[in-house]
């Protein structure tokens, strides 16, 4: 990795914390409605595995999506847009802050039943696999998905039909409030691949560095033709599982410890120590991207809302 | 003009397709080795092949699901499921991913999905494998609904599906298989959301669709024995529900009988009926009568299961009330 792409990836990681910061703030001051899931704390997970992806690669995820739509390359404005509800954001308001998607940048959402997309992403597999590309779809989730029913659905056939999909458990210890301990049958998430004879590992998810090298390993395997693999990272989320958690089900000394494992520090450290760069440039980084994440609710704030007749459109296909 | 089965003109209509475009494909159980359960896609998996006639494990979330990933990358896929009995271990995929994608995301994803799925009773199957359940899956906006009664509406309406930009459940009845019916020899196609009469007549309207066509058609061949004229009105769409056919007759004959399979509570029946006092209530001379499911779970018993779905007799009973 040369500097450019070093600064590119922290920049992705700043540029996500800023706008989940502020997203909790409008939040708090009744701008964003519904639900908001924050990426905070697993910044590194998504930034890595989806800067090892070709372009035409499809990424799709669930509810904590703000993230990954970034990483994705959906600008810091169509996100705040979308979670303003504004005709300008990237599912033209309809969506909301767990529905966004841009598919010209491969980025298929943003999906709010709990595993119900990764039946979804085998079949784009699929469609892949019928169309003789090898694109690869990264198909994000959480550890309380691998709890129902449609992940082994979904597990099972990519492994049935041999299908070129990555399977990203992003194990941030918590379904809710319910820790990975009471609702799951094993410790270890990428158990339950092997129980469907599908190749495995289980990395660090607070080194961005590391989920890289780990989501390159695993997409050549996928792409080379040998089916699906299943990749756990192990990572934690600073915030609540959405705003008004009252977090209950942790103890703050747990909270604490993980935040001194902060993924953006982690990666700080390491670019300073290892002389990739100096702290006054990744200074002047965090400077830009404030102002980035500025005019970013400027322009989402700014924005219009949908028009009354857009409540009708799209329902069905408009030719 | 060729006179064919239903289970014919359902098998063309997929054959036909899958010639002129590659990216229609058949996912499903029992679709390839065994044939279709109920036959219709027989002699597919060795002309089409394996990739293209695809059987899956007994997994329905994941058939509609990998349907719906396969359409978003530009494919047309055709699931089948077994049975809509089944339909409800995919509920979440049908009413909750295919109905909602395009809108919810602005517009941006497009699901040319076809969901096949037999259903009815009269088969002696019990209550989990004999239900009717199309209301439900009408009651969603962003789903198209689709149920046939002839042949030639069947192999149109499934071509129409096919090539449609939308996700559309196409209801198939278990006892129409064998009704026979002309069918053009023209590669045509039949508009989803068209309503059409399917039998002229003055004295009354029986709107009705799938099944409960035939039955309805067989009442109105006894009452004019009697010198009762009824205009049948045949949905053939329950979303898009074309009500423009049904209004008009409705004005012409000021009567009217629904029939419908499924259980009368919140059913098609219901739909039907307040949207002609909506649209015509200055027409009406008599109540409008529902003719439909007793509210049972359906039994095994064969006698038991005929005295719960509408018959004949039911029909002609209904329309006599309102004369």
């Amino acid at each position: 990795m040369d500097k450019r792409e070093h600064f590119d990836l922290y920049y992705q990681m700043v540029l996500i914390r800023l706008v989940e910061e502020e997203a909790a703030r409008l939040y708090q001051q009744g701008k964003i409605g519904g639900f908001l899931h924050l990426y905070i704390g697993q910044e590194a997970v998504s930034t890595g595995l989806i800067s090892a992806r070709r372009p035409q690669d499809r990424v799709i995820t669930a509810y904590r999506d703000h993230g990954v739509a970034i990483n994705c390359g959906i600008s810091a404005k169509e996100v705040m847009a979308e979670l303003l509800g504004k005709v300008t954001g990237a599912s033209k308001g309809k969506g909301g802050s767990m529905h966004i998607a841009d598919v010209e940048k491969n980025f298929w959402g943003g999906h709010a039943i709990v595993g119900a997309h990764m039946p979804i992403a085998a079949g784009m597999a699929l469609g892949d696999q019928y169309q003789k590309s090898d694109n690869v779809t990264i198909c994000m989730f959480g550890d309380g998905a691998t709890n129902i029913g449609y992940f082994h659905e979904a597990l099972n056939l990519s492994k049935v039909w041999n299908l070129p999909v990555l399977w990203v458990c992003e194990n941030n210890k918590y379904g809710m409030g319910t820790s990975v301990e009471r609702a799951s049958a094993v410790p270890e998430i990428r158990q339950k691949a092997e129980g469907y004879g599908i190749p495995n590992s289980r990395v660090d998810g607070m080194d961005v560095i590391i989920v890289r090298e780990a989501g390159m390993q695993a997409l050549e395997h996928v792409r080379s033709g040998k089916g699906p693999y299943f990749l756990e990272v192990v990572t934690y989320r600073f915030r609540g599982h959405s705003m008004g958690d009252p977090e209950r089900y942790r103890q703050s000394e747990e909270v604490i410890k993980w935040q001194e494992n902060d993924p953006i520090g982690i990666y700080q450290r390491h670019l300073v120590e290892q002389k990739i760069c100096t702290a006054e440039e990744l200074d002047r980084l965090e400077e830009k991207v404030e102002v980035e994440v500025k005019e970013a609710v400027e322009f989402a704030e700014s924005s219009p809302e949908p028009a009354p007749e857009d409540l009708f459109r799209h329902v069905y296909f408009e030719a | 003009m060729a006179r064919i089965t239903m289970r014919e003109a359902i098998s063309q209509a997929l054959w036909e397709e899958m010639e002129v475009d590659q990216n229609v494909f058949i996912l499903g159980e029992e679709v390839g080795v065994w044939g279709g359960t109920y036959a219709v896609t027989k002699g597919f998996y060795d002309h089409f092949g394996p990739e293209r006639v695809r059987d899956t494990p007994i997994a329905e979330a994941v058939i509609v699901g990998a349907a719906i990933g396969a359409a978003l990358t530009g494919l047309r896929p055709v699931a089948e499921l077994m049975t809509i009995n089944f339909a409800y271990s995919a509920m979440e995929h049908i009413v909750n991913e295919a109905a909602k994608l395009h809108y919810m995301f602005g517009g941006q994803m497009v699901l040319p999905l076809v969901i096949r799925a037999v259903g009815g009773g009269g088969r002696q199957l019990g209550a989990t494998h004999s239900q009717t359940p199309d209301a439900i899956f009408a009651h969603f906006p962003g789903l198209k609904v689709v149920a046939p009664g002839t042949p030639e509406d069947a192999k149109g309406l499934l071509k129409e599906s096919i090539r449609s930009n939308d996700p559309v459940l196409f209801i198939e009845h278990a006892t129409l298989y064998q009704l026979r019916g002309d069918v053009p020899d023209s590669d045509y196609t039949v508009p989803i959301g068209k309503s059409k009469i399917q039998r002229p007549g003055r004295d009354a309207t029986i709107v009705t669709y799938s099944k409960m066509l035939e039955i309805s058609l067989k009442a109105a061949d006894q009452l004019v024995q009697e010198g009762i004229e009824v205009e049948v009105v045949d949905l053939r769409s329950l979303r898009p529900l074309d009500m423009e056919p049904v209004i008009e007759s409705f004005k012409k004959t000021n009567r009217a009988v629904i029939v419908e399979e499924g259980w009368r509570s919140y059913g098609v029946g219901s739909e039907v009926a307040v949207r002609i006092y909506e649209e015509a209530f200055d027409y009406v001379d008599a109540p409008i009568q529902r003719v439909a499911q007793k509210e049972v779970p359906l039994p095994y018993n064969r006698t038991l299961e005929q005295l719960a779905l509408p018959q004949v007799e039911d029909v002609i009973k209904a329309v006599k009330e309102i004369l």
